[in-house]
């Protein structure tokens, strides 16, 4: 495990260099020009004040030599300042991280409660009216956007029904009823693709275990039906879920963009956006490297996780 | 050289002609379930899409009634909150989902497909430099990544193409790379390497042939995607200018009068769900069609 572990965190370093390179090309691509953007319009005119900002911001100097200084900051902690609202990148990502994780644990959450229980029912019953539901679900729910089934949401439970509010988020530390009221509809928004993805890997994995030997062992030796299910087929078919599960986040982040501003909910996918749109170039850097970090760290600890759950990854 | 082509896994194929394949994958693609529907839906919306002109009621960008009517016989879809008849924007939209969907995978196809066969005959540094490049790009969560790439470019379809294209390009990359690898070590291109044949020629007539069939399942269910993305950049404000019709754009405007008239959204929406599913449909008819273990798998 301990070689594994480290081939892993070898091919983990020369990807987030990689990861580094193209958040700080993409920026420098972005129209606009950030020592005018922090100026202003006014300012931005005179010529003293903005050879002397392009110079504080290191704009005057060659890009190989800003990307190493902009990377030798970040390497520290320090991501620069936002262009509109002046607060430190690290302060902004700080605040807004908390919703995010939120949003992307409950959505999770609410993907596992419903596709593993409807993926084992489909799988244990195949061809049955309840496998026919759950497949129907489960190709609707890939199918459907965030961003529609958000809308449809909306206009469902808080215009017609009044139950639940349209937008805005109410943190944790307001309590928690009122919080999840708040982050259940743009969760389940965000989570419907991520519980129709996991449904289908619970049902196709468990359909194939159940045909191993083993199983038919444990039912050789008399076990109840639910008995090898839970005891026998259920452990093994849930590993290759891991995974799935796992390469998910990156779509979480991806899908929190759109969630977020629909839901107006103060996030970092909301951040990303509203970034881009400000032209804030150095919040969208420390937003991006951020979730670009976060999924690749994800689908190391997914790795991970999948070789210390089935030794022979490890041993290959 | 064309002894050993034929002699490869394929030769079979090759004896049947284009029109007798393309019958036979289209009935072995009918036969899962809801495949049909799939094929069904997905030739109207090309239909449309390349119709919009003649088959839509009115012109999409010209108001032609009062502001916000409800779905009537007039104005089967309703109109829209500038007086334009929404029917005719949901027809013209699919053209953009169509052009979208397609030009993007095929941008990515290509980038992809050629970054794969590269990284997978080479080996290597080669493989090892160019995988890691597209394994940080698929670091990047789509959206974010599309709609970075996007701005970068400027508002318009064709950049959030190439924005598109972009971010699934690892898709098809890690793919092909793949399949590569393991065709690579097969006895046919052995020989033909050994008779002399060069990299772009085992790359093209040998490995490439053998690695289309997950490459045409990947791509309907990337075109899928793609719908989406484009859709959300549009969403976004990214994506096509005003005031051409996209499904992305008129699910923003619905969004903003959803209490007053919520068929802006319903029937864009739809358009986008049903185009999608679809899609899917027939990618999943199409997976397996084109891979007989998975055919058996599932008569089994």
């Amino acid at each position: 495990m301990g070689k594994y572990l480290l081939r892993r965190l070898l091919y983990f370093v020369p990807v987030f260099f990689l990861v580094s390179v193209v958040i700080f090309s993409i920026t420098m691509l972005l129209p606009g020009d950030p020592a005018m953007a922090f100026l202003g319009d006014a300012m931005g005119q005179d010529k003293v004040a903005y050879a002397a900002m392009r110079a504080e911001l290191g704009l005057d100097q060659p890009v190989p030599v800003q990307y190493a200084n902009w990377l030798g900051r970040a390497l520290h902690g320090d991501l620069g300042r936002s262009i509109r609202t002046h607060e430190t990148v690290v302060e902004g990502l700080q605040a807004r991280l908390p919703v995010t994780i939120e949003l992307t644990v409950v959505a999770l959450f609410f993907a596992l409660i419903v596709a593993i229980p409807v993926g084992i029912i489909s799988a244990t019953r195949p061809n049955s009216l309840l496998d026919s539901v759950g497949t129907v679900l489960a190709i609707g729910g890939v199918a459907i956007p965030e961003f529609f089934l958000g809308i449809v949401l909306i206009y469902v439970f808080a215009v017609l029904l009044h139950w639940l509010p349209s937008s805005g988020f109410v943190p944790l530390s307001a309590g928690l009823w009122l919080s999840l009221q708040s982050i259940i509809m743009p969760a389940i928004a965000l989570g419907t693709t991520v519980t129709a993805v996991t449904m289908r890997q619970v049902r196709a994995s468990l359909l194939e275990v159940l045909q191993q030997e083993y199983v038919v062992v444990a039912r050789a030796k008399g076990l109840a039906e639910p008995a090898v299910v839970r005891d026998h087929a259920v452990k093994n078919a849930l590993i290759p879920v891991v995974t799935v599960i796992g390469l998910q986040i990156g779509r979480l982040f991806g899908g929190a963009v759109v969630v977020e501003t629909i839901f107006a909910l103060p996030g970092m996918g909301r951040l990303a956006a509203d970034s881009i749109f400000f032209r804030d170039f150095p919040m969208l850097q420390g937003v991006v490297l951020v979730m670009a970090g976060a999924v690749l760290l994800f689908n190391l600890l997914t790795d991970l996780l999948y070789a210390y759950l089935d030794p022979r990854i490890r041993y290959a | 050289m064309a002894a050993i082509t034929s002699e490869g896994p394929r030769s079979g194929y090759r004896e049947r002609s284009l029109g007798a394949r393309f019958l036979g994958l289209i009935s072995q693609i009918l036969k899962t379930r809801g495949a049909g529907f799939g094929l069904a839906v997905v030739l109207l919306v090309i239909f449309l899409a390349a119709t919009a002109d003649w088959v839509a009621p009115y012109d999409p960008n010209v108001p032609r009634g009062s502001v916000l009517l409800q779905p009537s016989g007039t104005y089967w879809f309703g109109t829209d909150h500038l007086g334009r008849d929404l029917l005719s924007r949901v027809i013209f939209g699919s053209r953009v989902a169509v052009e979208a969907g397609l030009v993007s995978v095929g941008f990515a196809l290509t980038l992809g497909v050629t970054i794969g066969l590269v990284a997978g005959y080479w080996g290597g540094w080669v493989d090892d430099v160019l995988m890691r490049l597209v394994d940080a790009i698929w670091s990047f969560p789509t959206l974010v990544l599309a709609l970075a790439i996007a701005f970068s470019l400027g508002q318009g379809l064709i950049n959030a193409m190439i924005a598109i294209g972009v971010v699934f390009t690892p898709a098809f990359a890690r793919l092909v790379r793949g399949q590569a690898l393991s065709v690579r070590e097969r006895d046919f291109v052995t020989a033909a390497r050994v008779l002399g044949a060069g990299p772009s020629r085992i790359m093209l007539r040998h490995i490439w042939p053998n690695v289309i069939g997950p490459i045409i399942v990947q791509s309907s269910l990337m075109v899928a995607q793609a719908i989406i993305v484009e859709a959300a950049l549009s969403f976004l404000g990214l994506g096509v200018e005003p005031p051409q019709a996209s499904w992305g754009s008129m699910l923003r405007t619905g969004y903003q009068y959803m209490e007053r008239a919520p068929w802006l959204s319903l029937f864009p929406g739809a358009a986008i769900f049903i185009t999608v599913l679809s899609l899917n449909l027939l990618g999943d008819g199409l997976r397996l069609a084109l891979d007989p273990r998975l055919r058996e798998r599932g008569s089994a």
